[in-house]
């Protein structure tokens, strides 16, 4: 099992999930989140005055996964919300030691799937 | 009494409605982007301010002349700038003006919500200036300046056809030639809600709206009389605002099973709307039946814009274009001829005759207004084009063209 977590753009958070639905990944959450990578935030103008913004918003979504499903939930996520230009997120994907379903008690990979 | 005294009451009276319509100018800015999703809503806004600007300034530069110039029955020719302008309303120019110029104003902000949340701010100032210096006055001397439709007999009070169907239609050809919002409609054509961000404000939005339409309709007698007159024009004003929320929440609850707050306000819009037109030649039974009837309209007019795919945020084009319609055509229904209009209605006795120049007139208006406004958003199409791109839309257009948050410090959560 592993959990998988995506820091993308908040703009590309619907083509994301289309992207998972067609791979038949269809339980996800997801969180407002602020963070900046390589480009170090952005400038803009509020009245005429020049303000650094240091932490962009961006969307974290977390995807717990049997081992068969990692690949093609990578794949979605890369589909779905690449651009090609700086700030489109990063992929991480983390073993997951345990999975309970809260409403029946299921373990595991039942717990996931 | 003292002539001085009666005119000094009538035009008090008049730019009391002037302010009072100037006002609505909040309503429709705070029901407009109470509609529509936070990240556009300081672009709506924007583009409110920024419409009603430029309809004071053209006004007063070239679009009174335009409107009650001395010309031909198509377009008056004489007094830009005010400059020897000619005046036949019975009061002072300069009231006259002010109240005409706050009208231009909300016929220019109804298209803002049609085509909120996609497209250009630029091109939101050249459509707003274009109405506003032409569009508008051109119609505007065909009904109360001289024109050709006045000449016919062609009657609308305060502005059914003037103002809300030229809004009202000239919203539908943006929209419709804009294209719908990313994610509204689904690949075979059924409608996703992008719902409003905050139905609250809407609400205060309607309640300005309604409260500012008493000088819409009311000031439009342009003078206080025995006070008679403008008591009928403000009592039918209510009572079709308060029908039509009533029968579009009944309508709304009936087919959705919920009474949809939204809805009821759109309703209680198309009540006024449609009672703009015929205020003060009908009774207030007749006011009844037209706002009840706009509420129903209104309901089944959302829907039946979606079903051609056409994307109109805030319902402009059930609540002004249809209403607008529905409103004049009521002039020849319900009218009467002790309260002023040139013949009887049709249930009175009148039969088609004012009712067929009504609909002739109406349709004349929108043949014009889609026509004209058609060609001008082509022209701005193939130019300038309409919409902002894909990504900016995304992320909102108060940062892509504003560079500021409506909400700055509250985040935003974009999931549509």
């Amino acid at each position: 099992m592993k959990l998988i977590i995506a820091y993308i753009q908040p703009e590309k958070l619907t083509d994301v999930k289309q992207e998972l639905y067609a791979q038949e990944v269809y339980k996800l959450s997801v969180t407002n989140a602020l963070g900046c990578g390589q480009q170090k935030g952005f400038h803009k103008f509020y009245r005429g005055v020049e303000e650094e913004v240091t932490l962009l918003k961006k969307v974290r979504i977390e995807i717990a996964v049997n081992d068969n499903f990692v690949d093609r939930t990578i794949n979605a996520i890369v589909k779905g919300a690449q651009t090609g230009t700086i700030g489109d997120g990063k992929i991480f994907v983390l073993p997951l030691e345990k999975c309970i379903r809260i409403r029946t008690g299921e373990n595991g990979n039942d717990a996931i799937g | 009494m003292d002539e001085t005294i009666i005119n000094g009451i009538n035009t008090v009276w008049v730019l009391l409605g002037a302010f009072l319509v100037i006002f609505m100018q909040a309503g429709f800015g705070m029901l407009e982007a109470g509609f529509i999703r936070a990240k556009n809503s300081s672009n709506l806004i924007m583009k409110n301010f920024i419409d009603f600007c430029f309809a004071s300034m053209v006004f007063f530069l070239v679009g009174y002349a335009f409107m009650f110039g001395n010309g031909n029955s198509i377009i008056g020719f004489s007094g830009f700038l005010l400059l020897d302008a000619p005046n036949q309303s019975g009061i002072p120019l300069y009231a006259f003006v002010l109240f005409q110029a706050a009208f231009a104003g909300a016929a220019a902000t109804i298209v803002a919500g049609a085509v909120a949340e996609r497209m250009k701010f630029k091109v939101y100032l050249i459509y707003s200036v274009i109405l506003s210096a032409f569009i508008y006055p051109v119609v505007g001397h065909w009904i109360w300046g001289g024109g050709w439709l006045s000449q016919i007999g062609f009657t609308d009070f305060a502005g059914s056809t003037v103002v809300h169907t030229v809004g009202g239609s000239s919203a539908l050809i943006a929209a419709y030639l804009l294209g719908p919002r990313i994610g509204k409609f689904n690949k075979d054509g059924s409608p996703n809600i992008l719902a409003g961000h905050n139905i609250p404000m809407a609400a205060l939005g309607t309640f300005i709206l309604w409260f500012g339409w008493f000088g819409f309709n009311a000031g439009s007698t342009l003078a206080v009389g025995d006070g008679e007159l403008i008591s009928l024009i403000a009592l039918n004003t209510c009572l079709a605002a308060a029908i039509g929320g009533i029968t579009s929440m009944l309508a709304v609850w009936g087919r959705w099973g919920k009474p949809d707050l939204s809805m009821t306000m759109n309703g209680i819009l198309g009540g006024l709307v449609a009672i703009t037109a015929p205020c003060a030649f009908v009774s207030p039974g007749a006011a009844i039946i037209i706002g009840a009837l706009a509420g129903i309209f209104v309901v089944y007019g959302v829907v039946w814009v979606e079903k051609f795919c056409v994307d109109d945020p805030v319902g402009a084009v059930a609540v002004h274009g249809v209403n607008g319609i529905w409103g004049t055509l009521a002039v020849g229904i319900f009218g009467q001829k002790a309260l002023g209009l040139a013949q009887e209605g049709l249930i009175f006795g009148g039969g088609f005759t004012q009712l067929g120049i009504q609909l002739f007139g109406v349709l004349a208006v929108v043949s014009f207004c889609i026509i004209s406004m058609g060609i001008v958003f082509k022209i701005i199409k193939s130019t300038v084009g309409l919409r902002v791109d894909k990504m900016e839309e995304l992320k909102g257009l108060d940062i892509g063209e504003h560079g500021i948050d409506s909400y700055s410090d509250f985040q935003l959560f974009l999931t549509k």
